[in-house]
């Protein structure tokens, strides 16, 4: 196999992007680069500290350690989604939903803070539903369609730019080390429908939880659940 | 008959108050009292403790939708869920021929919510609640937005369902409307519900 080995120039010199997105936030005040900045240490650390575990995994290739490993990446998982939200569900409740697959975190992400975020602001609209004899169901039907059509945004775009516009980074990887292409592409096919079809029904699922969440047994809207303003929502 | 019995809207202290078929009781008091919170728990809006019977009927053994079908709550600021009046409206044939009373056109049916004035849209929530005849009405300042013409034709239709056997609690600020349309009187102020001559 011909492989390409990076040395750490390389990654340096693709870490100066990164860089130079914190340097535009900071001079258009969209105060990003906190977030940018600690994401990418993190990946840095996250996926150094993968690479050791994978490395003793395939290496002893157990199921009990394997499992232990999938649990941990799916509680990390619920709580990213669980901060990523403007206003946030009270109580334990949200990092259960998140923590279906790690994939569809940036769908359930989504959705929920759609979500949460226009319920608050149609507060009015609602009511005047349920007021009319309307059920929950039914008056907050837009905003669940709403919510569940941004969670689909992210997934719908990457199937919809595979090999047009980006190159999957397992398949790019698998064909610079050397694979067949042919071979590297089926992967990633399946790759794509596992993540399409986990994600689509992990957000179906997490905005029907949050919506039902939302409510009561007498189909009132239940703001007070929804903690007010998170540091997120103020900054 | 509409029967509330220990009903505490939150914050205040439980009442109980009987409301005969076709008689309307108006509720007065301070800003901030309490008297849209007392109409949003008898719509069972808010989570609340107390019963409140219709006929006999308790509340809990109705289908939530199904009680404020029948209590209709409509508040001072009304809310509009598509951008076309006739879009919040079942029967519009029906519609078109009653708006008229509360001095509208048919053709607001056709009109889009975001260019109503605040007396079109005030008048138009509380026709969208009327046009269901609920047996009874529990109405938040139907009034405050309306020119005097537009308020007596709204005071007039009012009268015309009490006459027809609803049961309206009003939320008002105004003793004249209340001395015209209601029977009743319920004051509401430091955090209490007081039952008083009108």
């Amino acid at each position: 196999m011909n492989l390409i080995t990076l040395d750490a120039w390389d990654l340096l010199l693709a870490a100066l992007l990164i860089g130079l997105n914190a340097f535009f936030s900071i001079w258009l005040r969209l105060s990003l680069e906190r977030q940018l900045l600690i994401a990418a240490l993190r990946m840095i650390v996250q996926l150094t500290l993968m690479g050791f575990v994978l490395k003793t995994l395939f290496a002893i290739s157990s199921l009990p350690f394997t499992l232990t490993a999938l649990t941990f990446m799916a509680l990390f998982a619920g709580n990213e989604v669980h901060g990523r939200q403007e206003r946030r569900f009270t109580g334990w409740w949200s990092y259960g939903v998140g923590t279906i697959s790690g994939n569809t975190m940036t769908g359930i992400s989504l959705g929920l803070n759609t979500l949460t975020a226009q319920v608050a602001r149609e507060r009015i609209s609602v009511e005047a539903q349920l007021a009319l004899g309307a059920t929950f169901l039914q008056a907050i039907r837009p905003l669940l369609r709403g919510a569940a059509k941004t969670g689909f945004i992210p997934i719908v775009n990457s199937m919809a730019a595979v090999g047009l516009v980006s190159l999957p980074g397992m398949m790019t990887g698998q064909i610079l080390s050397g694979v067949d292409p042919i071979e590297a592409i089926k992967y990633q096919m399946l790759i794509m429908f596992l993540i399409t079809g986990g994600t689509g029904l992990g957000v179906m699922i997490a905005v029907h939880a949050g919506a039902w969440r939302l409510t009561d047994r007498r189909h009132r809207l239940r703001l007070d659940r929804l903690a007010a303003e998170s540091k997120a929502g103020k900054g | 008959m509409l029967k509330i019995r220990a009903l505490a809207p939150c914050g205040l202290a439980p009442f109980d108050f009987d409301l005969e078929k076709g008689r309307c009781a108006a509720i007065m008091g301070p800003s901030g009292g309490g008297k849209t919170l007392t109409l949003r728990a008898v719509a069972d809006l808010d989570p609340n403790e107390g019963e409140v019977f219709l006929d006999g009927k308790e509340r809990g053994r109705f289908p939530a939708p199904d009680w404020r079908r029948r209590a209709i709550y409509v508040p001072a600021d009304s809310g509009w869920w598509t951008d076309r009046v006739g879009d919040h409206i079942h029967d519009r044939e029906t519609a078109a021929a009653f708006l008229p009373r509360l001095l509208l056109t048919k053709d607001a049916l056709s009109w889009e919510v975001s260019r109503l004035s605040t007396g079109e849209r005030q008048r138009l929530a509380l026709a969208r609640a009327l046009l269901l005849d609920p047996p009874v009405l529990l109405l938040d300042e139907p009034t405050s937005g309306l020119d005097e013409g537009a308020a007596h034709a709204v005071e007039d239709e009012l009268q015309e369902r009490l006459r027809g056997g609803t049961s309206i609690l009003m939320v008002t600020h105004s003793r004249e409307q209340a001395r015209w349309v209601a029977s009743a009187l319920l004051n509401i102020g430091g955090g209490r519900v007081r039952e008083e001559a009108p």
